[in-house]
């Protein structure tokens, strides 16, 4: 029953709004918030459910889609658009449980309203030495048929690596 | 009481966690007339039997008491000097209780890191590529299990040699890590563990694998 959920986070949005004035401020601070949200999930993810390291940024995308997304958000997202480096790609979701009865009101047309996943993501793969760069590029609330979010690996993080990874 | 200790190291090797869950050795304390018919010596911040072992005092064993009253290091409660003390025939009849030292939170903390490094070591010396960290340390008293999960945290196990089903065990203490710990907004990452909630969890499950017994808990 995910209504709690949905209420939950939209009361956190618009307390945001309030607080903070503009949509640019409220962006950032989901994006934040999603960060602190990331980087402890992604130890329950791995706790449960026993995936290896990936190696390969397409092995991380199907991960994300397959496993990731289904177990936290019971969706999994379509993976598209690669680049030809093999460094970016699109997670299309057809569905957002975050924005179930959502309308965005036109003073906010600039509020990336499910901001916090791209913070989530963001600070999970940050924790396995993976620096991403996360953002959307279709909204549905904007008008936009699907909800697109653009993953681009930008490097893998050598200080502080566990032992026996090199 | 078959698993003998828990430690969990934060990346950067910092000792974040430690649990000691064997039942205390049993302390020994006897009355004793001048002179004492042990041989007493200071060694580091303590007072060690030398030489001389007798009704369940062994050498190592340091003074934990003397006439009740924990000893500070090598000092009495009162502030004087143990070995002084004990060379004073107008000080006997005396009961001193001896013990074996319990490490103190100081020597874990320097003991974690080292631990830490020596794990770096495991993976630098294999001859394969991509090899581990160290797995698993043994000695004839007990196994030491080590678990590094691929966010950098190190769960470690010291437990008896023949008990089985550590492996679960160190999988189901990251569980418990990643649900009481992370899952708790007021934990800081990195930082000490002081979560209740944990504690009495991994307490638990500690209790589960050593019912479990040598055969371990089924899996």
């Amino acid at each position: 029953n995910s209504e709690l959920f949905t209420l939950t986070y939209g009361a956190l949005v618009t307390q945001l709004c309030k607080d903070y004035e503009n949509d640019e401020d409220v962006n950032k601070q989901l994006d934040k918030m999603g960060y602190n949200i990331g980087v402890r999930l992604i130890e329950d993810f791995l706790a449960r459910s026993n995936v290896g390291r990936c190696h390969d940024f397409r092995e991380t995308a199907d991960v994300i889609s397959k496993i990731a997304f289904k177990m936290y958000l019971g969706i999994t997202p379509s993976i598209t658009n690669w680049s030809p480096g093999g460094d970016e790609f699109s997670l299309i979701l057809e569905n957002n449980p975050l924005v179930d009865f959502v309308e965005l009101p036109d003073n906010h047309s600039s509020l990336i309203y499910s901001n916090l996943l791209c913070g989530v993501l963001r600070g999970a793969l940050e924790m396995v030495q993976m620096a991403v760069d996360v953002k959307f590029v279709q909204d549905t609330l904007k008008g936009d048929s699907v909800t697109e979010i653009r993953m681009k690996f930008i490097r893998r993080i050598e200080d502080n690596l566990p032992a026996g990874e090199e | 009481m078959a698993i003998f200790s828990v430690y969990v190291v934060n990346k950067a090797g910092g000792l974040i966690y430690q649990l000691d869950h064997y039942a205390p050795r049993a302390d020994t304390e006897k009355t004793f007339s001048f002179p004492l018919d042990l041989v007493l010596r200071p060694h580091d911040e303590r007072v060690v039997v030398a030489f001389g072992q007798r009704d369940g005092i062994r050498v190592g064993h340091a003074v934990l008491a003397i006439n009740g009253a924990e000893v500070n290091g090598r000092f009495t409660a009162d502030g004087k000097d143990v070995l002084e003390f004990l060379s004073n025939p107008a000080n006997y009849p005396v009961s001193i209780r001896f013990g074996r030292h319990r490490l103190s939170s100081n020597e874990k903390l320097m003991l974690a890191s080292m631990f830490h490094s020596l794990f770096a070591i495991g993976s630098q010396l294999s001859p394969e590529v991509g090899s581990s960290g160290i797995e698993m340390l043994e000695t004839d008293t007990f196994k030491l299990h080590c678990f590094q999960t691929l966010t950098g945290i190190k769960f470690v196990v010291l437990a008896d040699p023949r008990q089985a089903g550590i492996d679960s065990l160190l999988h189901k203490i990251y569980e418990i890590y990643s649900d009481f710990a992370l899952k708790n907004p007021f934990y800081s990452l990195e930082m000490p563990i002081r979560c209740e909630l944990f504690d009495q969890n991994l307490k638990l499950a500690l209790e589960v694998a050593e019912k479990a017994g040598p055969f371990g808990p089924g899996s």
